[in-house]
């Protein structure tokens, strides 16, 4: 089975301070879903920002997707990010000045990896974003308006979930994109989100600190408890 | 891609960036604008005299020459004896002169006793002739032809008939008021001092003059017209004289024996260098123009500058979504940089368009009222070097803030907490 996340002994450090990560080992298949807890500064971020390759400087082995980050450049990492993860923040993921459409298909203008696996999925790239935005219960009438400020933060949530899924990226990185919304948005988005991964055997790597989420995962991750 | 979502952001703001737009443009239209005048107002000043080869006057500087006898400021200390000037007229080696007789004027306009020569031979600008709006040439020894602005501002007609006063001033209490002249042509505005002026005969200027002595009538020497017309007329100086020869060749050796002459002394001068003299002194000011303007040219940019950099600020989560897509952080450089390059670019395009439309509404009106020639015409060298100044002043600007947000995209984390 392909491995997607796999990591061997990473150790990281800020510049003459404790360690604040330390994970002996993690293997993640495709298609397998990650729950990370773990109070503040227990490194739950820390370690997002290590597997997105946006930082560097750490021991021991990580890999993305069958690439060992700590051989590549920046430049391949930004490649590497773009073509194969999906990433969803908390908040603010949508850019003010497109419409939901376009903000959905951006990933596809930025890799043509994904591009293609948009066109193969739905035929163009619009028309799969369309189909990721209906799959995730979105109102059509909004799909071609410049709507973000007038959409509800779940709404705006699931399009972030549909431009992180578009082009079937192999890992999905989740920083707590429910704690802005209420009991019932939250489910909803959760259960939303997993149906599309599972037709697609895409991995989730996601960070929260609300245990309720934990129930929606196979694998779970304590960090508080791995120092 | 790039341009795609630089255009998007852009008309997200269009607000600021409609401002900036205009404000670009306008400063654009001014800078590019007041080059034109300058380059257009030195080639009209240039080309007051065009083919003329001398100008010939009584020993004096060359600039002082030329101030009287084209631009037809200030007056003459000394004239050329009727002798001299036929001898130029008459040498073989000079194709044409135009004599210039100065010193009597009308309403404050004044009054040049020439020949129809001047309507012949005079040229301005790309060596164009003298045209005329209505009638013709001097047809009697009374008539007289108008500047056109003469005869726009003094509601002037032909067949009209008007009296000169004694003297340049605007106030002079001696009229030649015995007789007076009739307007047989006026001419088309040209942009050179012609259209300021009276033109009269020389033998019409000695006519008003008979009974006169040391600039006062004699008392009971009054001359009626027709017992003028019976009187030799022949005058007996001419303040200057405009001079073209067979052979530009001659031009130097000509200039040299005038120069030198015992007997009757006088100054010869080629109109270009006496021109590129005089222009040193006015240029002053046109260079002071070009100065103000290039203030408004940076005003202009400051204001783009401040609505880049607040912008940035306000992108941050912006920046971070396209991190997170997998935008290096140059390419989100480029991003704004795109964004400050297309508001210039598309501030100076409106700033041309602004100045052919302004020019082209104010071509005639500006030839008419202020003799100022403004052709439309493509970007002088000049133009496209302050153009270019302005594309790269624009991108300057636009490093700004777009370092800014490359060091924004190089945080080593995307995840934020706020």
């Amino acid at each position: 089975m392909k491995l997607i996340i796999s990591i061997d002994n990473l150790r990281f450090a800020w510049p003459g301070q404790a360690p604040v990560l330390e994970i002996p080992q993690l293997q993640l298949a495709a298609g397998e879903h990650l729950f990370i807890q773990g109070p503040s500064g227990s490194g739950k971020s820390t370690l997002l920002n290590l597997l997105a390759g946006v930082l560097t400087g750490f021991e021991g082995e990580i890999r993305v997707a069958e690439h060992a980050l700590g051989r590549l450049s920046e430049r391949r990492r930004d490649r590497l990010r773009a073509d194969r993860i999906g990433v969803l923040f908390q908040q603010f993921n949508l850019l003010p000045y497109l419409n939901l459409t376009d903000n959905v298909s951006l990933p596809c203008s930025l890799s043509a990896k994904r591009r293609s696996a948009a066109i193969q999925r739905s035929g163009s790239v619009e028309a799969e974003a369309k189909r990721l935005l209906a799959q995730l219960q979105l109102p059509t009438e909004l799909f071609d308006r410049r709507a973000v400020a007038e959409l509800s933060i779940g709404q705006q949530q699931r399009v972030a979930a549909a431009r992180a899924l578009i082009g079937s990226p192999d890992l999905i990185i989740a920083d707590e994109p429910t704690s802005a919304l209420d009991g019932a948005s939250r489910d909803r988005f959760m259960q939303l989100l997993l149906d599309e991964l599972a037709q697609s055997e895409t991995t989730l790597l996601l960070v929260s600190h609300d245990p309720s989420l934990a129930h929606y995962f196979s694998r779970h991750l304590d960090l508080g408890s791995t120092l | 891609m790039l341009i795609r979502l630089a255009l998007r952001s852009l008309a997200s703001r269009r607000a600021s960036a409609l401002l900036t737009l205009f404000t670009l443009a306008l400063s654009t239209a001014l800078l590019l604008g007041v080059q034109q005048i300058r380059e257009q107002s030195r080639l009209s000043f240039f080309d007051t005299v065009s083919g003329t080869d001398l100008i010939v006057g009584a020993r004096s500087g060359p600039v002082q020459l030329l101030l009287y006898s084209v631009f037809h400021i200030g007056s003459a200390t000394s004239n050329i004896r009727w002798s001299s000037y036929e001898a130029l007229r008459d040498d073989p080696r000079i194709a044409w002169t135009i004599p210039l007789s100065l010193g009597d004027s009308h309403r404050g306009y004044r009054v040049v006793g020439t020949h129809n020569s001047l309507f012949e031979h005079y040229r301005y600008g790309a060596k164009q002739p003298l045209e005329f709006a209505q009638g013709g040439p001097l047809d009697d020894l009374f008539s007289v032809v108008l500047g056109a602005e003469v005869a726009r501002q003094l509601g002037y007609g032909l067949g009209d008939a008007l009296i000169i006063a004694h003297g340049a001033g605007n106030t002079s209490f001696k009229q030649h008021d015995n007789m007076p002249f009739k307007v047989s042509g006026i001419l088309a505005a040209s942009g050179t001092p012609l259209d300021r002026a009276l033109l009269v005969s020389l033998e019409g200027l000695e006519a008003v003059h008979l009974g006169w002595r040391a600039g006062i009538p004699l008392p009971g020497m009054q001359v009626t017209p027709d017992q003028a017309r019976e009187r030799n007329l022949t005058p007996r100086e001419v303040t200057a004289a405009l001079v073209g020869l067979e052979s530009r060749l001659q031009t130097f050796h000509l200039q040299r024996e005038l120069n030198t002459r015992r007997d009757d002394p006088l100054t010869a001068v080629l109109p270009g260098v006496a021109l590129q003299e005089l222009w040193q002194v006015v240029s002053v000011a046109e260079k002071a123009l070009l100065a103000v303007s290039g203030a408004a040219l940076l005003i202009g940019l400051c204001g783009m500058l401040a609505v880049l950099l607040s912008g940035v600020q306000q992108r941050r989560h912006e920046i971070a979504v396209l991190r997170a897509l997998g935008a290096s952080p140059l390419r989100i450089a480029g991003l704004l940089l795109t964004e400050s390059l297309l508001l210039t670019l598309s501030g100076m395009v409106l700033g041309l368009l602004l100045l052919w439309g302004g020019l082209h509404l104010l071509e005639q009106p500006l030839l008419e009222r202020f003799g100022l020639r403004l052709a439309l015409t493509g970007l002088s060298s000049e133009q496209w070097l302050l153009g270019g100044a302005v594309l790269l002043l624009g991108l300057l600007s636009g490093l700004i803030p777009s370092l800014m947000a490359y060091r924004m995209a190089l945080a080593k984390s995307l995840i934020r907490r706020n």
